[in-house]
């Protein structure tokens, strides 16, 4: 395919991995522990399983899955209070696909379907506008989600109903906001992250200079990276090289749709809408200060949280899950104590294992080839 | 008497109406009227003709063609009813002799069982009934006994289709998914992913625009051609729902083996290729209706190539990767980029309600 294949060339491909053999092996001659780059984002993990990026790598390499999957870190009470809403006889709760398997700790929105609740998947907030429009004698609530990437879609669409007067739909907002998690991910005690490949997307909203702290204040590389696969790989060559000459900066490796102060219209959007919560609640990793958005007063009427009763739920992680420490990198997806046995794409216990962006689910779906679980490895290629 | 023969005969019933009511499931003269004009006056063969409960098939006629008889049913929810390329009538005719064609039988007699929602449109009706028809004929298969219900509006989506069919394996052809072994070449008969697609874009929930057609066709003749290039042909089955993921760790699965596909070998459409970019999906998983699987001896392997490049369903047959003894029982992909990694089976819907 035109403009995508040219991200894929395997030729290119070598070139570059000859390159980060080099460099790895060079700054891993004075230490014992491999290198360590976290990629942010959920879209980066997918590319790296998708494409078995990982393999390519020399052994001292190694990705750290991050944070950066909305679905994965929503925390099992939000899934309670979404059941919660669509099981109001007067809603129609609207959903992007990949929310409607996560587990809560009752049931997820594909059960509370099939139970009789009014869920509907939607490919846009808009198309949630559209359903109210047409059912005004129905309530209407569409479930945001994500981080600034989709952030200024359900904020323009909120903009949008309150123009044309759209009584009937509410935003359940649960969009986060990426600065914060990855502040807290730098500031947890058990990590030893050397980099890290910066969000493509989230990026694009929000420019690059936001990110200068995580070079200047915790002095670590940080290099915003696209999605194809040679953009992944280039990116941790950058990093590599950062490393290796001892520099820490922000450098932009998707130059081609990240601009470096991000996009100010989409930017306006989320200033107009959304202000910030004190704290909102991660799945694994905890309470987050000002990680999570709301809506402002003056769309209150917009706001599913002040329109229903929202139980707010507040549901500790399964004790079994380690999602917190495969989130921050602590441990690999299968040496969490579940991972394959109680906890599949199936029967997910945590929400990792459900999207296809999840450290966990990528490692089932398409990574067990080389990692050490042993019914897999006894058959698996060296 | 030649069963497959049209008796031209027109019975009494003519079907006024212009929409499916509750009357026409009551069995009485709505219902009468319904099967005569729209039914047996279509699908116009002497065992359906007959207008007995069940078709009497005589025996002789399928003993002459093998040993074996293929029996299989399906049923067929498509939304939305017709798509570029096809309609819920061809896929229900094409899907299941698909099915028998997948074990080498000779597809030989349908039935057609249909569940209507009050209120459709009797011309949708004709013109579904027209394709099942169709593809009927180019087949060679009759459509022998039916059955329709009637329910209220809303209890159903508009109209639902099954069809069990029959056909004959002919003596000494053996095909399982448990016969793969290592060595084998994995075969596909053309490109992937299109009935899926097609089926997406026609629901226009997406504002998506491509010129991609289903490629809902039948295969029996496919497979007749094959046979005779090769009885070597140790595994057969059609990537319909799950796509060729799915058929492919079938094949792992029970035969235990390893099968390695080449992702640089996939034959895809450009316009599949950029949904599948836009939307996330991966071709491995879209569904097909006209394409097949084939694990066959690496020895055979470009007979039978060369044999369905030489059929218009099989043009652009490829081989795609081979069976290797490890790792057992799972589908590895070698990709594009130079990496490898597991192909699983599908958790959770791609899409539903595609065939």
């Amino acid at each position: 395919m035109k403009y995508v294949d040219e991200f894929r060339d395997p030729v290119k491909a070598q070139t570059l991995l000859a390159e980060i053999r080099l460099l790895s092996a060079r700054i891993t001659r004075t230490r014992t522990r491999p290198l360590q780059v976290m990629e942010v984002c959920g879209g980066h993990t997918h590319s790296i399983f998708r494409y078995g990026i990982q393999q390519m790598l020399p052994d001292e390499v190694e990705f750290v899955h991050g944070p950066g999957c909305p679905v994965c870190v929503l925390p099992m009470g939000r899934v309670d209070d979404c059941v919660a809403l669509a099981e109001r006889a007067e809603v129609i709760f609207t959903t992007f696909g990949d929310a409607v398997r996560v587990p809560g700790s009752r049931k997820s929105l594909l059960k509370a379907k099939a139970d009789g609740a009014d869920v509907r998947i939607v490919y846009s907030p808009l198309d949630a506008l559209a359903i109210a429009r047409k059912n005004p004698e129905r309530e209407v609530i569409f479930f945001g989600l994500g981080f600034e990437t989709t952030m200024p879609s359900t904020a323009m669409t909120v903009i949008q109903a309150r123009r044309q007067d759209v009584t009937n739909f509410s935003l359940f907002c649960n969009h986060i906001t990426i600065i914060p998690t990855i502040k807290a991910i730098l500031d947890s005690p058990d990590l030893h992250l050397d980099g890290f490949l910066g969000p493509g997307h989230v990026s694009m909203v929000i420019g690059t200079t936001i990110y200068d702290f995580v070079a200047r204040h915790y002095r670590k590389p940080i290099t915003i990276a696209g999605f194809e696969p040679l953009d992944v790989l280039h990116a941790l060559w950058m990093v590599l090289r950062q490393i290796d000459e001892g520099r820490c900066e922000v450098e932009n490796q998707y130059g081609r749709i990240v601009p470096r102060h991000g996009n100010p219209s989409a930017l306006a959007a989320i200033q107009e809408v959304y202000e910030l919560r004190e704290f909102f609640e991660w799945r694994g990793l905890g309470s987050i200060d000002h990680s999570g958005v709301r809506l402002r007063e003056s769309y209150a009427a917009f706001d599913a949280e002040r329109k229903f009763a929202v139980p707010n739920i507040r549901i500790a992680d399964p004790k079994a899950c380690q999602c917190g420490e495969v989130l921050k990198g602590v441990i690999k997806p299968y040496q969490c104590k579940v991972f394959g046995t109680a906890c599949t794409p199936e029967v997910p216990l945590g929400s990792l294992m459900v999207s296809s962006e999840g450290a966990c689910a990528a490692y089932y779906n398409y990574g067990r080839l080389d990692s050490p679980e042993p019914a897999v490895a006894a058959g698996a290629p060296a | 008497m030649n069963i497959l023969a049209p008796t031209g005969a027109r019975r009494g019933g003519t079907l006024r109406d212009a929409r499916i009511n509750m009357s026409h499931g009551s069995g009485g003269r709505a219902m009468r009227a319904l099967i005569e004009d729209v039914f047996v006056a279509a699908f116009d063969n002497p065992l359906l003709g007959a207008l007995e409960d069940q078709a009497q098939i005589p025996m002789a006629e399928l003993t002459r063609l093998g040993d074996r008889l293929a029996f299989t049913t399906d049923t067929y929810v498509v939304d939305p009813l017709f798509f570029p390329g096809g309609d819920i009538g061809t896929l229900a005719v094409a899907g299941t002799v698909n099915d028998l064609a997948m074990s080498g039988a000779r597809p030989l007699f349908l039935s057609c069982s249909m569940v209507l929602e009050e209120g459709l449109e009797v011309d949708l009706l004709r013109r579904v009934v027209a394709s099942m028809k169709r593809i009927a004929d180019a087949v060679g298969v009759a459509i022998v006994t039916g059955d329709t219900k009637v329910v209220e509006r809303g209890a159903a989506d508009k109209l639902f289709v099954n069809t069990a069919g029959i056909g004959v394996v002919p003596h000494g052809v053996t095909i399982a998914a448990s016969q793969a072994r290592p060595g084998d070449v994995v075969i596909v008969n053309g490109v992937l992913g299109d009935h899926g697609t097609a089926i997406l874009i026609a629901r226009n929930q997406l504002a998506l625009e491509a010129d991609v057609s289903s490629d809902c066709q039948p295969l029996d003749g496919l497979v007749a051609a094959m046979l005779a290039a090769s009885p070597a042909i140790h595994c057969l089955r059609d990537a319909t729902r799950g796509g060729i993921a799915t058929v492919l760790n079938e094949f792992a699965h029970s035969s235990n083996v390893g099968i390695r596909i080449r992702e640089d070998a996939l034959p895809l459409r450009e316009e599949v290729k950029g949904a599948c970019e836009i939307l996330g999906l991966d071709p491995l998983y879209l569904a097909n209706e006209g394409k097949l699987v084939a694990v066959v001896a690496a020895a055979d392997a470009d007979r039978v190539l060369a044999a369905m490049r030489a059929h218009p369903a099989g043009a652009v047959a490829v081989a795609i990767g081979e069976v290797t003894e490890r790792p057992a029982g799972m589908v590895v992909l070698h990709t594009v980029f130079g990496g490898e990694r597991i192909v699983d089976m599908l958790t959770g819907e791609q899409l539903p309600r595609i065939c």
